[in-house]
């Protein structure tokens, strides 16, 4: 029996859609033990109080903020992308569709968990809804961040509908049984009628059009939660478009970042191509170009002139013995780094544009660090204080650990999500007669 | 003025009529210590008129000592009252006692500063001086604005008050707070069992909630029964005046003045008008002081002087 090409691509996913392999297993199981490595430090929390974290009067809040915002930028910025990807309908984007889909869904299902770590009362969560109060900017936040899951949840779900009857159908995969069952209860009857396939796009339309407005408007009220403080480095009007650029130039190096995993563990070499690559490393410099600018607008404004307390908190970005390290690895690994080896031909490849977007990723969570802890550091009034912890903020390891089942949460939520579906749109691929690949700017094909 | 500093001072429930007797409301508002009264003994009292009478002590029944508000009552605030403080820098010498009588009254541990003495200095050729900072209780609250369920709130006699019972710890107020005020109880308070045991209520402010915001509330439970707050008394120079903007008048315990003639008079400001806070706190600018600046680094450790060396620098 010969085997239809779209079998053929099908049968990538075989581990592990029917049945994952050893090292899916050890994956899972590694990143489960992070996350039990967060259980314990969180019940310490919660047992002993936030006193086992850094955090202390002046520096409120620490690398659970910076994870919050992080995580919930990978999240917009990935809805952003889907919405975009969607709506263009450029024919070389179709096999890189699903993935900002699946880590816009993960940032914003990781991303809240950290502002919970924040709270000193867990066990009174739900006032946030008895008592709410709606001109307080963390309302506006819950009620965005809830809006978005549930749009982008939506939106996943509706993309999904077609590869869920595909794999209701398919016999070469040997699906047990109770996904077979799940995939037929999942797909809603659709078996490709022209009336189900137009009320699925235009379903789509309307999400992906809607959800650009709301995952726009949900990073810049996380901004606002910051910008609309009277405190140094927080108060700027800057701040909203600044966040969705920088959740932009995070969303695709991270896109870039998976795309190489999963064309490694799939061996999708001839479908994610090199000029995939490419020309995702070029979005990539374009938004860093982006952030060098918004990077430099922001501190060049407040150095020029400068306010007594702007400038004790510029001063430790110049400072080596406070921020200056840090703030010259984010422009080093987050501007000058990512210029030089995307704007070099002869530096650009996919291993290097993948590097590059990991440590771009690194970079940008210094820079949600820098933006968070030196303004906490610097008040208004100056910290007189017999307690050195009370000046200077230093992550305990309840923090880093809770960090790391952070991440570990979210490698889990990804691979669960492959575990139901393919990483790519199949039912959208299975009549493309060729592989579409990026028409080239310049130069040869490599 | 009568204070028994040895028991647990807010706990109205268990101490109830012992310690109502002690600092005893008469009907007149006159504050006094109650005794069992001689059935001969007169007092002389000021009658609405402006009249003075004399009456049998026997007839007099000592008010119970007010109620402890809690709940909605709280967030009321004190019928025709505006609060307000001003801080004379001129006459702070860092004594500190204004610091250490707060943190008795809330039961608060040493570390834990609701009011704080800081050490100022504006410029390379300006004099140091002494800055006593109390929550400002601002009209224009930044904490209240970002408070998610309204567990901070500001009241019709000007306080800005925190209701621990509903406080979930997000800390944006402390965050949103420009002048450092708000403090964070990080593991579970160190308070005697009969005051972690008190009903809490955000005009005592007490007791202290592991995992809530606690900061200055201005004693207003105190203001209730007439009585001057802790810090103000405790001041050995007078340097805090408190009273009401509606009536005008601030006293720091030894002298009461027209808190606009005050501020008329000696050039009152508040700190950092500019952030449009609106504080209801005024200081009074450190001229001809009454104590060297010196003076406050006295009774200070080493350790603790060097904690200006920055300041002293500038």
């Amino acid at each position: 029996m010969e085997i239809s090409s779209f079998d053929k691509l099908l049968l990538k996913f075989k581990d592990p859609l029917s049945k994952p392999s050893r090292s899916w297993w050890m994956l899972m199981g590694s990143m489960l033990l992070l996350v039990a490595f967060g259980l314990v430090a969180l019940v310490q929390q919660i047992v002993h109080g936030h006193i086992v974290t850094g955090m202390r009067d002046h520096v409120v809040w620490g690398v659970f903020i910076v994870n919050f915002i992080f995580f919930l930028g990978l999240g917009y910025s990935g809805a952003i992308l889907a919405s975009v990807f969607h709506l263009t309908r450029i024919s070389w984007t179709k096999p890189l569709h699903r993935i900002p889909e699946l880590f816009a869904l993960m940032g914003l299902c990781i991303g809240p968990i950290f502002i919970f770590l924040c709270i000193g009362r867990l066990d009174r969560l739900h006032y946030i809804f008895t008592y709410a109060r709606i001109q307080s900017p963390i309302t506006w936040d819950v009620m965005a961040i809830m809006t978005n899951l549930i749009f982008i949840a939506t939106y996943l779900y509706i993309s999904h509908i077609r590869d869920f009857a595909k794999l209701r159908d398919t016999t070469i995969l040997s699906l047990p049984d109770w996904k077979k069952k799940l995939y037929r209860k999942l797909s809603l009857g659709f078996t490709g009628k022209p009336e189900q396939i137009k009320a699925l796009n235009s379903a789509q339309n309307i999400l992906a059009v809607t959800i650009i407005f709301t995952a726009v408007l949900a990073d810049s009220l996380l901004a606002w939660l910051f910008g609309m403080s009277l405190r140094p480095g927080w108060h700027s009007t800057l701040f909203a478009p600044e966040f969705i650029m920088v959740a932009l130039y995070s969303g695709v190096a991270l896109l870039i970042v998976l795309m190489w995993i999963y064309r490694r563990q799939y061996k999708l070499h001839d479908i994610i191509t090199y000029r995939h690559f490419q020309v995702m490393g070029f979005a990539l410099l374009l938004l860093c170009f982006g952030f060098a600018y918004f990077t430099f607008s922001e501190y060049i404004t407040e150095w020029y002139n400068v306010s007594e307390t702007h400038g004790r908190w510029m001063d430790k970005f110049l400072d080596f013995s406070e921020f200056g390290m840090m703030s010259l690895v984010t422009i080093f690994f987050g501007i000058i780094l990512p210029i030089v080896i995307l704007i070099i031909p002869r530096f650009r490849n996919p291993g290097s544009i993948t590097l590059i977007s990991v440590l771009v990723l690194i970079a940008l969570w210094f820079k949600r660090y820098l933006i968070i802890v030196p303004t906490l550091e610097t008040p208004y009034v100056p910290i007189q204080d017999l307690r050195p912890e009370y000046f200077n903020y230093q992550a305990t390891w309840v923090e880093w650990a809770l960090t790391l089942a952070g991440i570990g949460a979210g490698v889990i939520l990804l691979m669960l999500f492959n575990f139901f579906a393919p990483v790519l749109p199949v039912a959208d691929l299975e009549h493309d007669e060729e592989i579409v690949v990026p028409r080239p700017f310049y130069g040869t094909l490599k | 003025m009568e204070k028994n500093n040895n028991t647990p001072r807010r706990d109205f429930i268990k101490v109830s009529l012992a310690a109502a007797c002690g600092s005893a409301v008469c009907s007149c508002k006159g504050t006094g210590q109650s005794q069992v009264p001689d059935a001969e003994e007169t007092i002389q009292l000021l009658a609405p008129d402006g009249t003075l009478v004399e009456v049998l002590k026997s007839q007099i029944t000592p008010l119970p000592d007010s109620e402890l508000i809690t709940g909605m009552a709280a967030r009321e605030g004190i019928p025709g009252k505006k609060f307000v403080m001003v801080i004379d820098l001129a006459k702070c010498k860092n004594a500190r006692n204004c610091v250490t009588a707060c943190q008795k009254m809330h039961h608060q541990p040493e570390d834990k500063e609701w009011l704080q003495v800081k050490l100022m200095k504006d410029s390379e050729d300006a004099a140091p001086y002494w800055f006593p900072k109390t929550c400002y209780h601002c009209d224009n609250p930044p904490c209240v604005k970002v408070c998610p369920v309204d567990a901070t709130f500001k009241r019709d006699d000007g306080l800005v008050l925190i209701d621990n019972d509903r406080c979930i710890g997000c800390k944006f107020c402390m965050a949103a707070c420009p002048y450092s005020t708000r403090v964070f109880n990080w593991d579970e308070p160190d308070q005697p069992h009969e005051i972690s045991m008190c009903h809490p209520s955000p005009e005592t402010s007490v007791p202290s909630q592991v995992g809530t915001v606690d900061k200055c509330d201005f004693c207003p439970d105190m203001s209730r029964r007439g009585e001057l707050p802790d810090c103000v008394t405790a001041c050995p120079n007078g340097v805090f005046y408190f009273g009401d903007a509606n009536e005008d008048a601030v006293t720091n315990g030894t002298e009461t003045v027209r808190f606009k003639k005050l501020l008329e008079d000696r050039g009152g400001y508040r700190y950092l008008e500019e952030l449009g806070t609106e504080p209801r706190v005024y200081y009074l600018p450190p001229v001809d002081r009454m104590f060297p600046f010196e003076r406050g680094l006295d009774a200070l450790s080493e350790e603790t002087i060097s904690l200006y060396d920055d300041m002293l620098k500038k």
